[in-house]
C-alpha cells in the first residue's frame, strides 16, 4: 500500500500582537491508502489546526504555515494555487466537524446541502443530481423522504449523519473527521462509529480521525499517533502502541483513564499542565511533566526512534546513543 | 518580539488590573482611537482651564470691532458684537461637553435601570418598560427633544434632560439584551446556589459584564448628544444668549454666512472635531472590549 | 452507620414549553447515604441535571419531598433556604461560564462567604479563603489572577473551592470533568476523592462518562427520560446490569484496550422527546425486549434483588 498523504515537518504558528502560538511544531505523519488512522491528543495538542493545515483552511491572518511539505497523492498540497485547491476540498479530501448542530446550514434542507457539495465539483442534470443525494442520504441510513426536512427537524446523531453523507458525496480520498462523535451521546456514538466503519470500507477511503478518547480509536483506527504539543510523540500499529505503550506521555495518558474493569482507589497522574503554546519549554516538550526526565531532554528534542517495526517514539530513552552514553 | 516581551512582564507585574491592562494594551495599537482620546484630554483640560486659556471673555463686546476676519489680535476673528469668537468657542466646551456627558449620564443610569430591569426579571414587567420604550422609540428622537425643551423650556438643565431622555430607549435595549444573555451562564446560577438575593446578583454580577457595549455606544452617544444639543440651540430652543454654545454660536453666525462665514465655519469645526473624536474612541473601544480578540 | 441523608420522594420537574409539558423528571424515588457519592448517568436530556438541580432547588421542582435530614426542604421559605444552602452546594460542568469573569480568585472564592454572614468573621475571610485554596491545590499566586489567566483545571479548582468555603455537607458534582482533558481529569477526580475523605462530604456526581462515573461512585442510578430506570452498587452494574437500557448503555462505550470481543446492543433510533410522554416504559420504544404490557403500563421501580433497583416488567 502507498502512502496516500504524507506530511513533513509541517510547523503552523498563529501571530498575533501580543504572542506568538506554535501550533504545530515539526510534525511528521503518513497515512496509507485504506487506512484510519486516530490522531489522538488534548485541547490544544494542534490535532484540529493540522487537519486545517491539510486543507490548507488554516484562518490567515493569524494563522501561517511557516515550513513543511503536505504530500498528497505524490503532490504537494502547499504548492498548490488557491483555485486547484478548491478542486480538491470535498472532492478529493472532505472534513466532517465536530459539531453536527452548527455545520449544516439552518435554512437549507439536507438534501439541497448534499446536493451542493456534488454541484460544486461534477456537472450533473437536475434530477440525476437529485438521485445521487438521495441515494447517499440512504447510504447513510436516512430515508430518501426526508430530503426535504430541514436540519432542526433532526436529532443530533441524525445530522452527523447528514454531514458524514455531505462528506462521502464525492467519493473522496481521504476524509478528515474532527472528532466526529465528540457532541454525540454515547448509544448514538456506538451507531455512528459502526456506520462509519462500514462505509470506510464501502467507499475505500482513508480517514484521519481526530479525537481525545482511547476508546475510540481502539475501535475504528488501524494506526495511531499521540499528539503533543503540536508533534506527535509516538506514531504506530494501534495494536502495538495500546499493548505496549512506550512514551512516558502516552503511559500516563492511559493509566490516567478511569477503566471500566479495574478496580484502583487513585488514579494515576500526569502532573502539571500542558504547555503554553506561545511559551513552549525547550528540548523535549514534555520533559516538565515528564517523570523520567533526564538532562538531554531538558535541551534537545528528541527525534522519531523506531523501536520495533512500524512503531516510532520521539523520546530518548529509547535512544541507544544516550543509553550508552551514561 | 521584544515588545511583547515587555507586555507580557509588564502584565505579570499588574496581575490584579490584568484585564483594564489588555484593554488599554488593544486600545493603544488602534492610533485613530488614540488619536480621538488625545483630541478628547485637550478639550476637556480646554473646558477645565477656559479662564486661563481664553483671551477674552465670552460676552466681552467691543462694537468698534465687529465682524474681523481672522487676525492677530482674534486668532478666529469676532462676531457681530465684536465678541472674540477663539474665546467663545474655548467657554462654548464647557456647556457643549457638559451637555453631552451629563445629557448620556442620564440616558446610561435611567436606560440602563430600566433595561437591567427588564432583562432580569422578564415576563410581563418586561413587556410593559420595553412597550413604553418602544413608543419612545417610535417618535424621531429631534422631535422628541423638541417638544420636551418646549413643554418645560428653554434652559441649560431642560436642555440635557430633553437630550438625556430622548436617548433612554437605546440604552435600555442594549443593556437588556446583555443582561439576559448574561442571567442564562451558570455563574449566576452559581451566585443562586450560594444564596446571593436577586439584587446583588443584579449589582455584583450582571451589570458589570454589561458594561463594555455600554461604555461604547455613551461614547458614540456623548457625540450624538453634542449634535442634538448643537440642533436645538440652532433652532433657538438651547441656551439663551450671551452664554456660548457652538450650536447656538452656529445659528447666531447663520444671518451673516454669506459675508462672514468664519462666524460659523469655526463652532461648526469644534462641533465636528468634538464628535470626531468622541466617535473614533467609541470605535476603538468597542474593539478593545470585544471578548473574542482576547487571544 | 448507614445514615439516609437526602430522602427524595416522587421528585417530578416539568417545564410548560409551546409544544406541551415536557417531563424533565418525571417521579424519582431514591435516597443518598450519609457519606456516599451516588453517581447519576444518562445520556443527554434524560434529566440528571435537572434532578441535581431540584434538590438544591435552583430549579423549583414541580412535585415531590426532598427529605434532608427529616426535614422537607422543598416547604421551607426562602430565609430558611438560605440557610440551607449553606448546607448543600453545587459545582459546575462548564468552568468557563460558571465563573464571573470580572471577579479575581480571592473575590470568587470569598463572595459565598460575603452573602452568608456569620459562617467565617469578616476579618478571617482572607484566611478562610487561603486555606480554601491549599485544600483544593490552587497555588497561592493565582489569589489576584482572573478566570482567563487560568486554564481549564485551575477554574474548575476555583469552583470546588467556591462550593467549599461554606463548609457543606453536601454537594451536587454536575459533570464536574467532562469539559476537561484526560490528564487533567483526573487530577481533578483525585481532588474530589481527597475532599470527600478529609471533609466527610456526601456527593451526587452528575456524568455521562461511565467509566469515570463507576470510578468516582459508591452507587450508580442510571437515568433515561426523566426517570431513574436501574440503581444499585457500582460494582453490579456492571457485573449485572439488570435493565435492558443499562445493558445496551454499558455496551455502547468504547474501550480503549484493543482485541476485546464483545457483543454490542446496538439501540435502535434516537431518545424520543420528553414532551407528552405515553403511559408505558419509557425505553418501550427502543427496547428489544419489549411486550405488549410494557407500552400501557409503566413499570414500578421496586428492589428486585437486594440493594438492587430496576423498572423493568421483564426482570
Amino acid at each position: 500500500m502507498g502512502n496516500l498523504l504524507e506530511i513533513k515537518n509541517l510547523s503552523i504558528e498563529y501571530v498575533t500582537d501580543e504572542r506568538t502560538n506554535k501550533a504545530v511544531n515539526n510534525l511528521n505523519l503518513k497515512i496509507r491508502e485504506g487506512e484510519t488512522l486516530g490522531f489522538v491528543g488534548e485541547t490544544g495538542a494542534g490535532k484540529t489546526t493540522t487537519a486545517l493545515g491539510i486543507m490548507r483552511l488554516v484562518p490567515s491572518p493569524p494563522g501561517r504555515i511557516v515550513s513543511g511539505e503536505i504530500i498528497f497523492e505524490g503532490e504537494n498540497l502547499l504548492e498548490k494555487t488557491e483555485k486547484e485547491m478548491r478542486e480538491i476540498r470535498g472532492n478529493k479530501i472532505s472534513m466532517i466537524f465536530q459539531d453536527p448542530m452548527t455545520s449544516l446550514n439552518p435554512i437549507m434542507t439536507v438534501g439541497e446541502q448534499i446536493e451542493e457539495v456534488i454541484k460544486l465539483h461534477e456537472d450533473l442534470p437536475k434530477d440525476e443530481l437529485r438521485k445521487r443525494a438521495e441515494a447517499m442520504l440512504e447510504t447513510v441510513g436516512i430515508r430518501k423522504e426526508r430530503f426535504d426536512d430541514y436540519p432542526h427537524e433532526f436529532s443530533g446523531g441524525m445530522k452527523q449523519r447528514v454531514v458524514i453523507a455531505m462528506g462521502l458525496a464525492c467519493n473522496p480520498k481521504l476524509i478528515i473527521a474532527d472528532e466526529p462523535t465528540t457532541a454525540l451521546d454515547v448509544t448514538i456514538q456506538a451507531q455512528v462509529l459502526e456506520l462509519m466503519k462500514e462505509l470506510k470500507v464501502k467507499f475505500n477511503t482513508s480517514m484521519l480521525l481526530i479525537t481525545h478518547d482511547l476508546g475510540v480509536v481502539a475501535e475504528t483506527c488501524d494506526y495511531v499517533a499521540i499528539m503533543y504539543a503540536g508533534s506527535v510523540l509516538e506514531y504506530g500499529n494501534v495494536e502495538r502502541i495500546y499493548n505496549n505503550p512506550l512514551h512516558p506521555y502516552t503511559v500516563g495518558l492511559f493509566n490516567s483513564i478511569p477503566s471500566l474493569d479495574e478496580d484502583k482507589d487513585k488514579l494515576d497522574v500526569i502532573p502539571g499542565t500542558p504547555p503554553d503554546p506561545a511559551n513552549l519549554p525547550t528540548g523535549c516538550k514534555f520533559h516538565p511533566r515528564c517523570s523520567k526526565c533526564m538532562e538531554i531532554c531538558k535541551q534537545k528534542m528528541p527525534e522519531p526512534i523506531e523501536v520495533e517495526e512500524g512503531h516510532y517514539v520521539s523520546c530518548f530513552l529509547y535512544d541507544k546513543d544516550v543509553k550508552e552514553g551514561r | 518580539m521584544a515588545e511583547a516581551n515587555a507586555i507580557a512582564k509588564g502584565k505579570k507585574e499588574n496581575k490584579s488590573n490584568s484585564q483594564l491592562m489588555g484593554v488599554w494594551i488593544r486600545l493603544k495599537k488602534n492610533r485613530l482611537a488614540i488619536f480621538g482620546l488625545v483630541i478628547l484630554i485637550l478639550l476637556i483640560l480646554m473646558a477645565i482651564f477656559a479662564d486661563i486659556l481664553a483671551p477674552y471673555g465670552y460676552d466681552e463686546q467691543n462694537l468698534q470691532n465687529t465682524f474681523q476676519t481672522p487676525n492677530l489680535e482674534h486668532p478666529f476673528g469676532t462676531d457681530e458684537f465684536g465678541r472674540d469668537i477663539l474665546s467663545r468657542i474655548i467657554y462654548g466646551s464647557r456647556i457643549s461637553l457638559q451637555v453631552g456627558i451629563i445629557a448620556v449620564g442620564i440616558a446610561v443610569i435611567i436606560g440602563g435601570f430600566l433595561g437591567a430591569v427588564a432583562g432580569y426579571f422578564s415576563g410581563k414587567v418586561d413587556n410593559i418598560i420595553m412597550r413604553c420604550m418602544d413608543v419612545l422609540l417610535s417618535i424621531p428622537q429631534m422631535l422628541l427633544a423638541i417638544s420636551i425643551v418646549a413643554a418645560l423650556g428653554n434652559s441649560l438643565a431642560n436642555l440635557m434632560i430633553a437630550v438625556g431622555v430622548s436617548s433612554i430607549p437605546q440604552y435600555a435595549r442594549i443593556v437588556r439584551a446583555s443582561v439576559i444573555s448574561i442571567k442564562n451562564q451558570e455563574f449566576v446560577e452559581s451566585a443562586k446556589a450560594t444564596g446571593s438575593n436577586d439584587l446583588r446578583i443584579i449589582f455584583k454580577h450582571v451589570i458589570p459584564n454589561c458594561l463594555a457595549p455600554v461604555i461604547v455606544q455613551a461614547t458614540l452617544g456623548i457625540g450624538l448628544a453634542i449634535l442634538t444639543a448643537a440642533g436645538l440651540s440652532f433652532i433657538g430652543l438651547g441656551i439663551k444668549p450671551p452664554t456660548p454654545e457652538w450650536g447656538a454660536m452656529l445659528s447666531g453666525g447663520r444671518m451673516y454666512i454669506r459675508d462672514y462665514p468664519h462666524l460659523t465655519l469655526f463652532p461648526g469645526i469644534a462641533i465636528v472635531v468634538t464628535i470626531f473624536a468622541f466617535n473614533v474612541l467609541g470605535d476603538g473601544l468597542r474593539d478593545a472590549l470585544d471578548p473574542k480578540l482576547k487571544q | 452507620m448507614e445514615r439516609v441523608l437526602i430522602d427524595v420522594r416522587d421528585l417530578k420537574k416539568y417545564f410548560n414549553t409551546k409544544q406541551g409539558t415536557l417531563h424533565a423528571v418525571d417521579g424519582l424515588n431514591f435516597q443518598v447515604l450519609k457519606g456516599e457519592t451516588l453517581g447519576l448517568v444518562g445520556e443527554s436530556g434524560c434529566g440528571k441535571s435537572t434532578t441535581g438541580r431540584a434538590i438544591l432547588r435552583l430549579h423549583e421542582p414541580t412535585s415531590g419531598e426532598v427529605i434532608y435530614d427529616g426535614e422537607d426542604i422543598l416547604k421551607y421559605n426562602n430565609k430558611k433556604m438560605k440557610e440551607m444552602r449553606r448546607k448543600m452546594q453545587i459545582v459546575f460542568q462548564d468552568p468557563y461560564s460558571s465563573l464571573n469573569p470580572r471577579l479575581s480568585v480571592f473575590e470568587l472564592i470569598a463572595d459565598p462567604l460575603y452573602v452568608n454572614k456569620g459562617v467565617v468573621p469578616k476579618n478571617r475571610i482572607e484566611e478562610k479563603v487561603k486555606y480554601t485554596m491549599e485544600l483544593v491545590g490552587l497555588e497561592k499566586r493565582l489569589i489576584n489572577s482572573y478566570p482567563h489567566e487560568l486554564d481549564g483545571g485551575r477554574r474548575q479548582r476555583v469552583g470546588i473551592a467556591r462550593a467549599l468555603v461554606l463548609n457543606p455537607e453536601f454537594i451536587v458534582l454536575d459533570e464536574p470533568v467532562s469539559a476537561l482533558d484526560v490528564s487533567i481529569q483526573s487530577q481533578i477526580l483525585n481532588l474530589l476523592d481527597e475532599l470527600q475523605e478529609k471533609l466527610s462530604l456526601t456527593y451526587i456526581f452528575v456524568a455521562h462518562d461511565l467509566s469515570v462515573v463507576k470510578h468516582i461512585s459508591d452507587r450508580i442510578a442510571v437515568m433515561y427520560l426523566g426517570n431513574i430506570v436501574e440503581l444499585t452498587d457500582y460494582k453490579k452494574i456492571f457485573e449485572d446490569p439488570l435493565h435492558p437500557y443499562t445493558q445496551a448503555l454499558l455496551s455502547a462505550i468504547p474501550i480503549p484496550k484493543v482485541g476485546i470481543k464483545r457483543e454490542r446492543i446496538m439501540l435502535e433510533g434516537d431518545v424520543p422527546s420528553p414532551i407528552n410522554p405515553g403511559p408505558g416504559c419509557v425505553f418501550y420504544g427502543r427496547c428489544r425486549n419489549r411486550k405488549d404490557m410494557c407500552k400501557e403500563v409503566k413499570p414500578e421501580f421496586e428492589e428486585k434483588k437486594p440493594g438492587h433497583f430496576v423498572a423493568c416488567h421483564i426482570v
